[in-house]
């Protein structure tokens, strides 16, 4: 029932919404959380519980609250008591068939005694074989929401929401925005210190929020309108995480914020509106702890009836959201916030039937009702109608942060709760964490712990003296005669913490482990407490004695999308790129880069005319991801000498030659070609997926085991587009265009590079090699110029049939030739004796990488060798990366690179093969994962097509 | 979280600097065993306390850092480039 306006509430009347719960439409003020709104409509019953699927109703009304799980669209397990309602949303309720009200599953609650503590260690275990189909069923016990499909997920889903991460470096960060915060806060400011205040409400004011009384509400307006004038960051809808090392404070902030601030001055930076959540790294160099403390649930039979409230609750519902929270109350109180709730109840028109006062000598025996609370019997055996239960039966201090911050938490019998103590330098504590008091002894202390903060930071030694606070005395008030639930989001009762006992299981670690308590949404933070005092009691072991279970981030669930943050996903184009797309480049993600896999011809992709144009007239294909460094220095002949297995001392300026680099392990590295474009500058060249590896490796060896060597080692990669003019009648085609080279065989051979004009672009880098096994030129050209020259080969070469041809007919190209590539046939174990390579390895030179272990790769024998095969049946191509098997399934290698040749009209392959049955001649079986066989014939080399290089020197 | 004062770019969080391993001493390629360089290629001293280890800052200035941590404290001691070590 919707309550007249009340002087703390956050709802604006005037912006009413509307959203759905479970098929139905439901009214609400911009400002109202789904539970607060649907329990203005007399909503009592918002989910069913984990195991007995009991109904479920408020009981903290906030975001801890065990019973308010939801759906929200596509996003499960959403607090409805802290998501604010936004327009037309659609709210369902979770894990109910066939619905909330009707749930078959509440048959769980007549196997209770079956469902006991450590049922599932128990049961299910035989026969094992049945395993399969008890998971099967169990499964569809599961609680929680759906998890978003990902290929249905749309525009505005949770799955498609933008993330964020922010790195903070404030010198004091404030946990809690109450009046103890707000206060540090402020006198740190004051103090010159750079503040940020946190807090996990939409607006600051902790309790002071629900309090109705005049001078609670004045100092709140107070506080607010200091720390929005301050030079105070303050981030509301922001939990605390956790502590990590190096004191790393992790932040969530959510975006999306509730504007609405009901005209309250002291309003706060919330998230972005566009960010569902920002992680925020923050590197305080003082910490201060003012997270207040948490109201526990009192354990008697019927406290998870809907309808059994902590006093906070209704006095938040009461005072923020003028929500009345049932018509007939009895209060259970052990202290002076009962007495509070009272007057709030009373003023919102509730009848109070009964205030029951523990400090009197009376309690509640068992509260009573089906779905619902009905009645309350007390300890006097009086039996009282209501429909609503509100305890007040003490505080729980939150010292997750503190442990986590190197800190303990110490047992107060006298007040029956921890307190922080032993604070590492640089943390401190305040507020109802520390101890309590009137207000105007919290904002003493939390002044003082403000100053200390910032003096610290500017090594002031002006000590401030720290007023005491310490906490009041309070009853030790945990469980009632009946039994009751501990935990109500793992549904576990007080009776299963004693059975764990009575089976052994009585240290509180174990205790947790066997019956899950303290292990739900919560965490502890409302029933650990309690678990610990009905542990302690069944051990008759103090409270202090039984200790806490250890606090371990986060504090509250976090989204995979908060961690993960923005979705950066770079991504490189050549500068051709706009052309592929133009002329129909089917896509190839290689890295980063997006590259030409082959351009579609009448709609289909056709790399095998690719490859036939390169063979018989000229193509040209554009690799500028190529890795290419410029190499300037007197020293680079060192360099390259120990970077390469091979020889690089003779290479004269207008040479180019290929190399191997292999790592200290004598695994192959990576490969390509350099050349040597003057006395002291060359051009090495990478692979593209090695490029960023390769410039690592050369910098770590300069600037460690080598520095004395004089060497720059500048990356070219984006510098020049690079572009591979390929084929028969490439010659004659770069010809027209290499207005200043002598393009002639005689003086541009196999294995030399020029430098000169290409297409009227002057510094271009020509180097003449042949990966596709055909005459060929490189050409490099600065960036800039990259698609001129493109346009220019394919005008000038459209009499000699130019195609542009992509990485597929490339891979098809150099694999008839039977050229590796780095990371397709060779992977991270392979040898360079292995991959066929001892032609380039000198272990005469002096050291270079890898040396030692080549040495004795080659004396070894018995390793695998890489070989050239063909298919027995010419059509039959055998799947990459499938193993090869012998007489009897023996596995004997693998293949490593296998295509159908347009060039020879069959399939060929490339693999490795058992040193003995690396003979030409030998026939191996390459099994597909369908089981089938495709037999391959070793050949006498890698390549199929030209193997003496004719093509490539002609 | 590790932080890392850079020497040439400051304090910075360890996300931008990738990790290469401890420092160790490559033995002289013509006179060693296979015993002496496998061990300087797969065993690590790993100790519990103060370590001696090679750092990138990749997402930086691109400089190996040398850098001494004490890898139950989490404390740096030494953090300097490589290259301005004197030879």
């Amino acid at each position: 029932m919707r309550l007249p306006p009340q002087p703390g509430e956050v709802i604006d009347r005037h912006a009413p919404l509307s959203f759905s719960w479970n098929g139905r439409v439901y009214p609400a003020f911009d400002g109202d959380t789904i539970a607060s709104a649907l329990a203005a409509a007399g909503v009592r019953v918002f989910s069913r519980s984990l195991k007995y699927h009991r109904k479920r109703g408020l009981l903290t009304a906030d975001a801890h609250d065990p019973g308010c799980l939801v759906q929200v669209g596509d996003e499960p397990n959403v607090p409805a008591a802290a998501r604010h309602v936004a327009d037309g949303m659609v709210v369902t309720a979770q894990a109910v068939w066939p619905s909330l009200r009707f749930d078959v599953k509440a048959a769980n609650q007549l196997l209770a005694p079956a469902l006991s503590a450590g049922f599932y260690y128990k049961t299910f275990m035989r026969p094992r074989w049945a395993w399969p189909h008890y998971e099967r069923v169990l499964r569809r016990f599961a609680p929680g929401g759906r998890v978003p499909d990902p290929a249905s997920a749309a525009p505005g889903d949770a799955s498609h929401a933008r993330y964020e991460h922010r790195h903070a470096h404030p010198d004091v960060l404030v946990v809690g925005g109450g009046p103890a915060g707000m206060t540090a806060a402020l006198a740190a400011a004051a103090a010159g210190a750079d503040v940020m205040l946190v807090d996990d409400q939409p607006q600051l004011g902790g309790h002071l929020r629900w309090t109705s009384a005049a001078p609670g509400r004045a100092e709140l307006d107070r506080l607010r309108v200091a720390v929005a004038t301050g030079a105070i960051e303050t981030l509301t809808q922001a939990v605390v995480l956790g502590h990590y090392e190096g004191g790393l404070v992790a932040i969530v902030q959510r975006g999306r914020p509730a504007d609405h601030e009901g005209g309250v001055p002291g309003r706060a930076r919330n998230g972005h509106p566009d960010v569902e959540e920002t992680l925020i790294k923050a590197r305080p160099k003082q910490l201060i702890l003012a997270p207040g403390l948490i109201e526990r649930p009192y354990v008697v039979g019927g406290n998870d009836l809907p309808g059994v409230m902590l006093s906070t609750a209704v006095r938040r519902l009461i005072n923020e959201y003028a929500v009345r929270p049932g018509e007939r109350a009895v209060v259970l109180t052990a202290n002076d916030d009962g007495r509070a709730a009272t007057d709030d109840l009373e003023r919102a028109g509730v009848d109070v039937a009964a205030v029951l006062d523990t400090r009197a000598g009376v309690g509640i025996r068992r509260i009573r009702g089906r779905g619902g609370v009905r009645s309350v019997e007390c300890s006097d055996s009086r039996v009282i109608e209501c429909d609503l239960v509100v305890t007040a039966t003490g505080w729980t201090a939150p010292t997750g942060l503190v442990t986590m911050a190197g800190g303990s938490a110490a047992y107060r019998p006298d007040a029956a709760r921890f307190v922080p103590t032993d604070l590492p330098e640089g943390v401190y504590a305040t507020g109802g964490l520390v101890g309590d008091g009137t207000l105007d002894k919290l904002i003493a202390h939390a002044g003082a712990v403000g100053r200390r903060a910032a003096d610290a930071i500017r090594a002031a030694d002006g000590h401030t003296p720290l007023p005491d606070l310490a906490p009041s005395p309070h009853p030790a008030l945990f469980a009632g005669p009946t039994d009751g639930f501990v935990d109500l989001a793992e549904d576990v009762t007080a009776h299963d913490l004693r059975t764990a006992v009575a089976e052994g299981y009585d240290s509180i670690e174990l205790t947790k482990r066997y019956t899950t308590v303290t292990m739900g949404r919560p965490q502890g933070k409302l029933e650990a407490m309690n678990a610990i005092a009905i542990v302690a009691e069944a051990t008759g072991c103090d409270i202090a004695g039984t200790g806490t279970t250890t606090a371990r981030p986060p504090y509250v669930p976090v989204s995979l999308g908060a961690l993960a943050g923005p979705n950066h996903h770079p991504v490189r184009h050549s500068p051709m790129h706009d052309w592929h797309v133009a002329h129909d480049a089917v896509p190839l993600v290689a890295g980063q880069w997006i590259r030409p896999d082959s351009y579609l011809v009448d709609g289909r992709p056709d790399p095998a005319g690719e490859v036939l144009a390169v063979r018989h007239a000229v193509g040209i294909i554009d690799v500028t991801p190529l890795g290419k460094f410029e190499l300037r220095g007197p020293d680079v002949p060192d360099l390259l000498e120990f970077l390469y297995v091979n020889k690089w001392r003779k290479l004269a300026v207008g040479q180019v030659r290929y190399g191997v680099m292999c790592a200290d392990d004598g695994v192959v590295f990576d490969d390509g070609v350099t050349g040597r474009l003057g006395e002291d500058r060359y051009l090495l060249t990478a692979t593209s997926s090695g490029a960023d590896a390769v410039g690592e490796w050369i910098e770590r060896w300069l600037q460690t085991e080598h520095r004395r060597w004089r060497v720059h080692a500048i990356p070219m990669t984006d510098a020049y587009a690079s572009i591979n003019v390929a084929g028969p009648r490439s010659r004659e085609l770069v010809n027209r265009l290499a207005s200043d080279i002598d393009m002639s065989n005689e003086a541009f051979g196999y294995m030399r590079v020029r430098i000169g004009t290409v297409a009227g672009v002057s510094d271009c880098v020509v180097w003449r090699i042949g990966f596709t096994g055909e005459l060929s030129y490189e050409l490099h050209v600065p960036s800039g110029h990259g698609l001129a020259v493109w346009h220019a080969l394919l005008e000038a070469g459209a009499d000699l049939g130019v195609r542009p041809f992509g990485v597929e007919a490339q891979r098809i190209l150099r694999l008839e030739k039977g050229h590796i590539i780095v990371g397709q046939d060779t992977d991270g174990l392979t040898g360079a004796y292995s991959a066929g390579l001892e032609w380039a390895i000198k272990l005469d030179k002096a050291d270079f990488i890898g040396k030692p272990e080549l040495s004795w790769q080659r004396l070894g024998d018995g390793a695998p060798e890489l070989v050239g095969m063909q298919s027995v049946d010419p059509l039959a191509v055998p799947v990459e990366g499938c193993q090869l098997v012998a007489d009897g399934g023996r596995i004997v290698g693998r293949v490593t690179s296998s295509r159908f040749s347009p060039t020879l009209g069959r399939a060929i392959s490339m693999g490795f093969v058992d040193a003995e049955l690396s003979r030409p001649g030998t026939v191996v079986a390459a099994r597909s994962p369908d089981g089938r066989r495709v037999h391959l014939t070793v050949q006498p080399q890698l390549a199929h097509v030209d193997p003496e290089g004719a093509r490539l020197h002609g | 979280m590790i932080m890392l004062p850079c020497p040439r770019c400051g304090e910075r969080d360890a996300a931008e600097f990738g990790y290469i391993g401890e420092r160790v001493a490559r033995p002289d390629v013509d006179a060693t065993t296979p015993q002496e360089w496998r061990a300087h290629l797969y065993t690590r001293r790993n100790p519990a306390g103060w370590a001696d280890e090679l750092w990138l800052h990749r997402a930086g200035c691109g400089r190996y850092l040398a850098v001494s941590r004490n890898t139950m404290t989490g404390e740096i001691g030494v953090c300097r480039s490589v290259a301005d070590e004197t030879l």
